[in-house]
């Protein structure tokens, strides 16, 4: 599967995409959910939490391991997709779609240290294992 | 770069062509699933999967001198035996009653037996079977020229004589833990799923040639993290987790499987006789979201202990684990501490699940 060109990413494996209305929504790659294996439970964080660019704000428990997400850039958590956290599967099924939380950007800046596509593919070579 | 290469089951290439995502289990290159764990663990509770077990390593102990050697060597008695190719499920324990590995036994008539011990401890286990034989007539050997099929679920016998029809007529009305020998192969109805099913030993040569039959006969592929999902619903100890050498039977779960009824010498029978276990195996159903792995701590009226083997339950939908908890009559509820967490716990009975039914009252 190819990387979306039109995400930016994080060096710990959450893709970033910018919508219309500013905020931003959050999930993990392909590469991130091919590593974990089937995925069982997600803890989102909740709505009207405010985070710091890397804070640990989530967790992802697959069949295999616990995984934690980090806020990809700082921001007040202004939704949740209750579909993905019902069907937690949808994660494995179509990563790039099942967004899990969606921020609103305290310092819309911080969306430039993000990682492109390119610089993600390089990231995710190396994890592999 | 590779210091200890892997080794390989007959069926690595025929695994790796269907796209298996290939782990390290102990030493050897196995499928950990084909796609989704889920969906194989699924197939086989509702139809028919197929496992590459030959990781395994069957022993075959024969001469006149092999039934009370055996009766020696395991905790189970394998003289309980009355027809053959009958199968006995048995700890292996040392002096001090501790597990040195859990086993089937095949009697395959006469003064002929088969066991088949478990991947990491096949090395272990034949040095120490070896160093106990006595009688230098009995003949020990390793059977590393044979492949391990596990086709398990409702559908399974059915789909076995499907894509391979000469088993049929020998093994159409065999009961539960006993086997047949057809064409050089031995078909037993055990499993490690709970549900129904044959694990058959043949020839490496012919492993590939039965795998895809059984395949094209609409059996799905199922890999090692299916397998352990299955084996935990089913209540099934997984050595090297919920037992090892500085445990006994009785602290597992495994008391019905040491056979203390006639006066018969064993290895660890006067440890295992001489001191009363302080613990017991029990399950856990996780209430609250999370999900429970080896070792997390718990806590319960009767004191703290731990998690032996945890991990999601595709048909209960909730974690679920063994755990080694002290004896207390009438446990109800525990707490386990999950990623810091003290969650709440229901303690049961294992097995959670068996035949596709599920077992505990959630």
């Amino acid at each position: 599967m190819t990387t979306p060109r039109e995400l930016k990413y994080t060096k710990s494996h959450e893709w970033v995409k910018a919508e219309p209305d500013g905020t931003v929504t959050v999930g993990i790659t392909f590469h991130a959910q091919e590593q974990l294996g089937d995925v069982v439970f997600i803890q989102p964080p909740e709505v009207g939490r405010r985070l710091k660019q890397g804070d640990e704000c989530a967790v992802i428990e697959s069949v295999k391991a616990a995984a934690d997400l980090y806020a990809p850039v700082s921001g007040e958590v202004v939704a949740v997709n209750q579909e993905v956290s019902d069907k937690p599967e949808r994660v494995n099924q179509d990563p790039y779609a099942a967004w899990m939380f969606r921020l609103k950007p305290s310092a819309p800046a911080e969306l430039e240290t993000l990682l492109d596509a390119a610089g993600y593919e390089k990231v995710a070579a190396e994890d592999k294992h | 770069m590779t210091a200890n290469a892997l080794r390989s089951t007959p069926l690595a290439d025929a695994h790796r062509a269907l796209g298996a995502r290939m782990v390290d289990f102990a030493g050897w290159e196995m499928p950990l699933h084909y796609g989704s764990q889920l969906e194989e663990h699924r197939a086989v509770r509702s139809a028919a999967g197929v496992f590459d077990v030959s990781h395994m390593l069957a022993l075959d102990v024969e001469g006149g001198g092999a039934q009370a050697f055996l009766r020696r060597l395991l905790a189970n008695d394998i003289a309980r035996l009355k027809t053959p190719g009958q199968a006995l499920y048995s700890c292996l324990l040392n002096e001090a009653g501790g597990i040195l590995d859990d086993l089937i036994a095949y009697w395959r008539g006469e003064s002929r037996f088969r066991l088949v011990l478990n991947a990491g401890t096949a090395e272990k286990d034949c040095a120490w079977i070896l160093s106990q034989r006595e009688d230098a007539s009995v003949r020990i050997s390793p059977r590393r020229d044979l492949a391990i099929l596990a086709v398990q679920g409702p559908r399974a016998r059915e789909k076995t004589w499907e894509a391979l029809p000469r088993t049929r007529a020998a093994t159409r009305t065999i009961g539960y833990f006993h086997s047949a020998e057809v064409d050089g192969m031995l078909i037993a109805r055990t499993g490690y799923t709970g549900e129904d099913g044959f694990e058959i030993l043949l020839p490496a040569e012919v492993a590939a040639g039965a795998w895809n039959s059984l395949l094209k006969a609409g059996v799905a592929p199922a890999g090692l993290g299916a397998r352990d999902t299955l084996r935990l619903e089913g209540g099934m100890n997984l050595y090297g987790q919920d037992m090892d050498e500085t445990v006994t039977p009785y602290e597992c779960g495994l008391a019905w499987t040491v056979a203390l009824g006639e006066p018969r010498a064993f290895i660890g029978r006067q440890a295992v006789e001489a001191k009363a276990p302080t613990r017991e195996r029990r399950g856990l159903v996780l209430i609250d979201k999370g999900v429970m792995r080896s070792h997390q701590q718990v806590r319960c009226a009767a004191g703290a202990g731990e998690i032996t083997s945890g991990g999601f339950s595709p048909t209960l939908n909730r974690s679920i684990a063994l755990a080694r908890l002290p004896r207390a009559a009438g446990a109800e509820e525990a707490e386990v501490e999950v990623r810091g967490n003290w969650l709440r716990a229901k303690v049961v009975e294992p097995p959670f699940v068996r035949h596709g039914k599920v077992l505990v009252n959630l």
